[in-house]
């Protein structure tokens, strides 16, 4: 069998039938809303795709699957039945199902289940075609024949799809023991002949233990492109022509090893990531490769013959190395910078799901989708993202008969919205909702014990309190949220990625938090500050600002503990050279940073610089180092460590415990 | 380790180095390259044999002072101190020396058990001896010398692990 061979490109027919499965949802929601035919016709090809895709493979059951869908969706297609709620419905589940199916396959189990079973049937009932049970009619029918006599005769033009007959018939060559024939006589004369068309068919006798589905399935791909028939060879009785459809709806029971051999090998190189790469990123970055020779063929001149006259010259090329090397550093981190659209497109779905489930109104906004995020970010920043939007759903936005009662619309707005702001990524969820509920947040913290009552708190602060690890205010726990574990964990993960979130409420009138991501994770831009001769990174976006220490900035407190008196609050300090036992008793600048909405002081000797440096890793060769975030190669060639200002947060409260 | 020495004559080539009078082998294969001894970057909270970490063409590199490791005095560093770069199991660290000597060819047929006794360097971390004319080298055996180094990775690993506790 063939298929081993192609085990190599199932990792590409994953993904693209993924970003099938993605287009298909969103052309249905579309749908949903009210759209044309052609809306129709996008489902149908990518409904196509996945199932010549699924069948060339070796996924029989996902072929056989998707063939349902696809035949209801033709009779959409061509008009004979009308769009409306319930179908979308099931197609939304169809889509579901087939990326169920991918996650099995990709973790090399079984494709088929009882649920995908269901849907099958319900898709075949809708197109009027009950179906029997598949395990069953594999069983009595393969039982009968020891063999089969097929007759292959391809329409001229099935050559021009791209379907190769010998690969079928090296497909069944796989199934059992082969005896072709080559029918002719439908060859026209040499004069005649068009070559890109095919004139033969073939004969073929199988000997084996092959199920009729089995052999359906390896034609499942050309059905509409050619005359099939499929006789058992014991009873030359007269030949049932196989109607491809229903052949190709049976093969789902087809025996287990078609499909096994691939999916082992699948599984392998499921893990490596790859990107798709825009052609023109990557024209760009020929020619400024271009221009990089051209720059280094001209300073290359200085080195055969050096003459003080052309200076200007050198100083020129040099401008010009550093200018594209500049440029040539963005596009080539361009290529990991993939649009937020991306994970923006899940949202229309599961806002249509939830708000029907919870009986309210949604609209869904999705502003700045062409903001470009780090490949590494992007992947992260998924689940967080779903957890605000459920929360501002299931939370924040009221049922419609509140929403009157409070004089607003009945259809709350739900706001997605990325864009730039220096350097970094913001992306914000604003919701018109209620706002949070202070007095029940509140409640909630003193049950916790989180606060003492009789703390007078700050709308800042009790926005803080929903961060905390289990906590939840839903009265009563849902399979949407209020289990507690959300927030802390949504927090936990942006500040992973190197970002914070802030929440701002206005009472009656919605809640907006904002996530603001650092645009990569390979370059940041720090500041240098030196403790004792040594030089420590501290990110730029973790810094508020820095402050001279001056008499009567410090507070002692019970004589040992110091706090920072900034802005009329105290903050925690922590002396970088006492934390990473480097002495600097000398030191008298404060920088003053945050992470997880902690501000605490970092005491330093000096403030160098301000720079861009390239994030390397200390535990490729070495360890994690508490407090410390990575290294970096300051321009003298010498290593710089990057200050891990949330572990710094960490030690602290640590300390404090202890 | 001696019983795939003796299974083979084959002679392997080892670096030799100095340290505190003494001459020791590594395995060249594991030598990626000799650099003279530069200042290199502390890092808080390592073992006080740990220096700190260099740059190697753009990868972070630990660097292990070897007196320090066999809790020898600290000497100064000089002109002839090198800093050698080992790859074990695909991580790369430094080791300083006082000097590189030479390197040998020893047959395997030639390496004794070293006798427990009577080196400065804990036999632990030893694959064997050999005498070359009047002179003694001892055979380091660098996969050991890095195994403190994994203790310490395991150490880092439990650290990261009571940190999440600490906040979950």
């Amino acid at each position: 069998m063939s298929t081993v061979s192609l085990a190599q490109f199932h990792q590409v027919f994953f993904e693209e039938s993924l970003e099938g499965l993605d287009a298909m949802e969103t052309a249905l929601l579309a749908l949903d809303k009210g759209g044309d035919t052609e809306l129709v016709h996008s489902i149908f090809r990518a409904a196509h795709s996945i199932k010549g895709g699924a069948a060339t493979f070796g996924f029989p059951e996902m072929a056989a699957f998707t063939h349902e869908a696809e035949s209801l969706l033709d009779e959409l297609r061509e008009g004979r039945r009308a769009i409306d709620g319930p179908i979308v419905e099931l197609l939304l589940r169809t889509v579901d199902c087939l990326r169920g199916m991918f996650d099995r396959a990709q973790a090399g189990q079984p494709l088929a289940d009882a649920a995908s079973e269901d849907l099958r049937q319900q898709l075949a009932a809708m197109v009027g075609r009950a179906l029997p049970a598949a395990g069953k009619s594999a069983a009595t029918k393969s039982a009968a024949a020891s063999g089969w006599l097929i007759e292959f005769r391809p329409h001229t033009g099935m050559l021009a799809g791209g379907n190769e007959p010998l690969r079928m018939l090296r497909e069944l060559a796989g199934l059992g023991q082969l005896d072709v024939t080559a029918l002719v006589d439908a060859v026209p004369a040499l004069d005649a002949l068009e070559p890109s068309e095919c004139h033969m068919g073939w004969r073929i006798a199988l000997t084996g233990a092959a199920t009729r589905e089995a052999i359906a399935a390896v034609f499942e791909w050309v059905e509409d492109e050619c005359d099939l028939r499929i006789e058992p060879l014991t009873a030359p009785a007269p030949a049932a022509t196989v109607a491809p459809p229903i052949a190709a709806a049976t093969a789902a029971a087809s025996p287990a090893e078609t499909g096994a051999a691939p999916r082992a090998a699948a599984t392998a190189n499921a893990d490596a990531g790859s990107v798709r790469v825009g052609i023109d990123k990557i024209d760009s970055m020929i020619d400024l490769v271009g221009e990089l020779v051209i720059t280094q063929a001209m300073l290359d001149q200085f080195r055969e013959e050096f003459d003080p006259t052309r200076l200007p010259l050198l100083q020129q090329g040099l401008a010009q190395l550093a200018r594209h090397t500049r440029t040539l550093q963005e596009r080539v981190m361009g290529i990991r910078m993939l649009p937020i659209g991306s994970v923006f497109n899940r949202f229309p779905r599961l806002v249509r799901d939830l708000s029907q489930k919870l009986g309210k109104q949604v609209k869904l906004d999705l502003v700045g989708e062409h903001t470009e995020l780090d490949k590494t970010v992007l992947e992260k920043i998924g689940d967080p993202l779903v957890h605000l939007v459920r929360n501002a759903i299931d939370h924040g936005l009221e049922v419609p008969e509140k929403r009157r009662a409070a004089g607003k619309g009945e259809t709350g707005t739900l706001r997605l919205e990325a864009f730039h702001r220096g350097g970094t990524i913001v992306v914000e969820i604003v919701d018109d909702g209620a706002g949070l509920n202070r007095e029940a947040i509140i409640a909630k913290a003193l049950q916790k014990g989180l606060i003492k009552s009789g703390e007078s708190l700050t709308d800042s602060e009790v926005g803080e309190l929903i961060f905390q690890p289990g906590f939840s205010t839903a009265a009563a726990t849902t399979d949407l949220s209020g289990r507690g574990v959300g927030m802390d964990v949504v927090r936990r993960n942006v500040v992973d990625l190197g970002g914070h979130v802030a929440i701002s409420s206005r009472p009656g009138n919605g809640t907006t938090f904002t996530i603001t991501l650092p645009l990569t994770l390979a370059i940041i831009d720090g500041l240098i500050a030196e403790v004792a001769q040594e030089r420590y990174i501290v990110p730029l976006t973790s810094i508020i600002e820095s402050v001279q220490l001056r008499e009567g900035v410090m507070r002692t407190v019970a004589g040992k503990g110091e706090l920072l008196y900034f802005r009329e609050r105290y903050l925690p300090i922590v002396r970088l050279g006492e934390a990473f036992g480097c002495g600097g008793a000398q030191d008298d600048m404060i920088i003053v940073v945050e992470s997880d909405g902690v501000q605490m002081g970092l005491v330093v000797g000096a403030l160098v610089g301000q720079q861009q440096v390239v994030v390397k890793s200390l535990e490729a060769n070495y360890r994690r180092v508490e407090g410390i975030s990575g290294a970096t190669i300051l321009a003298d060639g010498s290593v710089a460590l990057i200050v891990d200002v949330a572990g710094l947060v960490r030690m602290q409260s640590r300390r404090k415990a202890a | 380790m001696s019983q795939t020495l003796s299974d083979s004559n084959a002679a392997i080539q080892y670096l030799t180095v100095n340290l505190a009078h003494e001459e020791y082998g590594i395995d060249i294969l594991a030598v990626r390259e000799i650099r003279g001894w530069t200042p290199v970057t502390r890092i808080p909270q390592a073992p006080e044999y740990v220096l700190g970490v260099l740059n190697l063409r753009g990868a972070i590199v630990p660097v292990i002072d070897m007196r320090l490791r066999f809790g020898l005095a600290r000497e100064d560093y000089t002109a002839t101190t090198v800093t050698v770069i080992i790859t074990v199991a695909g991580r790369n660290f430094g080791v300083v020396v006082d000097a590189v000597s030479d390197v040998m060819d020893i047959a395997a047929d030639k390496v004794r058990p070293v006798p427990d006794m009577g080196t400065t360097v804990d036999t632990e971390y030893l694959k064997g001896l050999t005498s070359i004319g009047e002179r003694m080298v001892l055979l380091l055996d660098v996969d050991k010398l890095l195994q403190p180094q994994d203790a310490q990775m395991l150490e880092g690993a439990l650290d990261a692990m009571s940190d999440v506790k600490a906040v979950a």
